[in-house]
């Protein structure tokens, strides 16, 4: 058999692909190193004005916080969840699978809508909980990561055999808590941390919701620099892109040892 | 299961049913269908659906025409492997990578002082402004669009394409059949399932698509109806609550008539995987 060589029409797609993903990459980079007093290339000085910016150490802390108890709260509420229909009730399966589907019919726009009439209007609900990020907008970005966090955990748990685990954890006289913490979670860790990571990705870029319900996250501070600073703001979304490719490329490296792979698509835009 | 059920009822289901009951009710407490056939019978809003449907639509086209002939042409034989993991990963952060940082990404690419706009206008001496391109024209926002859509179809169509045995091809050639006759009765038919449900979930994309759209128009330039529900809901406050439920109902319904395509489809596609 003679070696494979690479199609002519295969090298013609995968040229204009690459050059289509690249052009704006490197536009962006190029835009960031303008000057801002003559617009002329190189200079460094878009980005001193970003890490120099109280704003933008502000928001990114508070975006990474509110991703960090979103991944909490998903966890806590979906591994328990995920093990108990795979261990107990299997014909839940199907119904838990289609609410994961239903963010995607119910999407940001809508149900930012929903959030604010649901709790203003219908319940009425105090300032302190409208008003904080950490219990408002977590709590709605808890239901934009479950179908996510879901698909990878729901990957990981079919992957291992929970039923022996659990009988041969309980038969050693292992508590339910003992069982979940030190013999499932281990056992899905891979699964789960995919699924923390592709949360952080989607809070740190989520604007629909913060953004009508007035929080200030760092998509909005990203937002309110380019209406007076646009090289800045090519600067601060270069770095906002990092952020994205390093939670990705976590995925990936992980996936990799625990030989599995679970990358899916996001919605945060 | 009853913490979940709980938590998915409080911020899922009863703020969407909110959502759906507010788009029939009116000024006076009672249920009224105005609202809704309101989007029918007004011009601006029946505008918005449609320039939403045609954006979604056209992009959903052509990322995936695209999508499925870069993914086939990283995964196919000849093709060195590292190049198809290389269009993998990147897919995978390209498909992620929406919103706000997506439009200024453009807007440094193919905005007025754009890096590509002064290289065109400075190589050829043509200013693409002054013949009628924008970013922020239907046009504009379909180019920006397409860096998300071609990376999903990238993400979901390649499994498929994996999926088509080499058996298939070298059966179908052995028996005499062209490249035209194996693509035309045995690679189409056994990856059209997947593609129309990929298409579907790309339609899906944009169309409940805000934050990019947002950052390109500034809200105003260009009626999408994910725009219009934000321009109702401002400062959370609705200040026109009968509009924008009407509109997130509408939404809803054009998403929930996917989704009722896309479960038939992705179940015919699973027949030959394994």
């Amino acid at each position: 058999m003679k070696k494979q060589r690479i199609a002519p029409s295969a090298v013609v797609w995968l040229v204009l692909g690459a050059a289509y993903f690249l052009i704006p990459l490197i536009a962006t980079l190029l835009f960031s190193l303008r000057s801002l007093q003559t617009g002329h290339c190189c200079t460094l000085s878009s980005y001193g004005v970003i890490l120099h910016d109280p704003n933008f150490w502000a928001t990114i802390k508070t975006s990474f916080r509110l991703a960090l108890e979103t991944i909490v709260v998903g966890l806590l509420l979906f591994v328990p969840t995920i093990y108990w229909v795979h261990l107990k009730v299997p014909r839940m399966r199907p119904v838990v699978g289609f609410m994961a589907l239903v963010p995607f019919v119910i999407p940001p726009i809508i149900l930012v809508v929903g959030l604010l009439k649901f709790f203003k209007d219908t319940l009425h609900a105090p300032f302190w909980f409208l008003g904080k990020p950490d219990l408002f907008l977590v709590g709605a970005y808890v239901i934009l990561a479950f179908p996510y966090i879901y698909f990878s955990l729901d990957a990981g748990f079919r992957a291992i055999d929970v039923h022996t685990l659990t009988e041969a954890s309980q038969n050693l006289g292992a508590s339910w808590r003992t069982t979940l913490g030190r013999v499932i979670l281990p056992n899905i860790r891979v699964a789960a941390l995919s699924g923390a990571f592709l949360t952080l990705a989607i809070v740190m870029g989520e604007f629909t919701i913060a953004s009508l319900s007035a929080f200030n996250t760092f998509p909005i501070y990203l937002q309110q620099i380019n209406q007076d600073k646009a090289y800045p703001a090519a600067a601060a979304t270069l770095l906002s892109f990092g952020i994205t490719w390093l939670a990705m490329l976590s995925i990936l490296l992980i996936g990799r040892r625990g030989g599995q792979r679970t990358v899916r698509v996001g919605i945060g835009r | 299961m009853v913490p979940f059920f709980a938590y998915a009822t409080m911020f899922l289901i009863l703020p969407a049913a909110v959502v759906m009951v507010g788009a029939f009710k009116s000024d006076h407490g009672g249920y009224t269908t105005s609202n809704v056939m309101a989007i029918l019978r007004t011009a601006n809003l029946r505008d918005a659906f449609w320039a939403s449907i045609k954006l979604s639509f056209w992009t959903a086209v052509v990322g995936g025409l695209f999508g499925l002939l870069i993914a086939y042409a990283s995964i196919r034989r000849g093709t060195p492997s590292w190049i198809r993991s290389a269009f993998g990963t990147f897919s995978g952060v390209a498909a992620n990578f929406g919103g706000i940082p997506l439009a200024f990404a453009f807007i440094a690419t193919l905005g007025t002082i754009g890096i590509v706009t002064q290289f065109i206008d400075s190589t050829f001496g043509i200013n693409i402004y002054e013949h009628g391109f924008a970013i922020w024209s239907p046009r504009g926002v379909e180019i920006v669009y397409l860096y998300f859509q071609i990376p999903l179809m990238i993400l979901v169509i390649a499994p498929a394409i994996d999926g088509l045995k080499a058996e298939w091809s070298e059966a179908s050639s052995n028996l005499g059949a062209s490249r035209y006759q194996y693509w035309r009765h045995i690679g189409v038919p056994v990856l059209m399932p997947s593609i129309l449900g990929a298409l579907v979930l790309l339609f899906g994309n944009a169309f409940a698509a805000y934050a990019t759209a947002y950052a390109l128009t500034g809200g105003t330039g260009l009626p999408l109806v994910p725009i219009l529900i934000g321009n109702d809901l401002s400062g959370n406050v609705l200040s026109n609550p009968h509009e924008g439920q009407a509109l997130a109902f509408g939404m809803f319904v054009v998403l929930a008539a996917m989704m009722l395509f896309y479960i038939p489809l992705q179940r015919r596609a699973s027949r030959w995987s394994k």
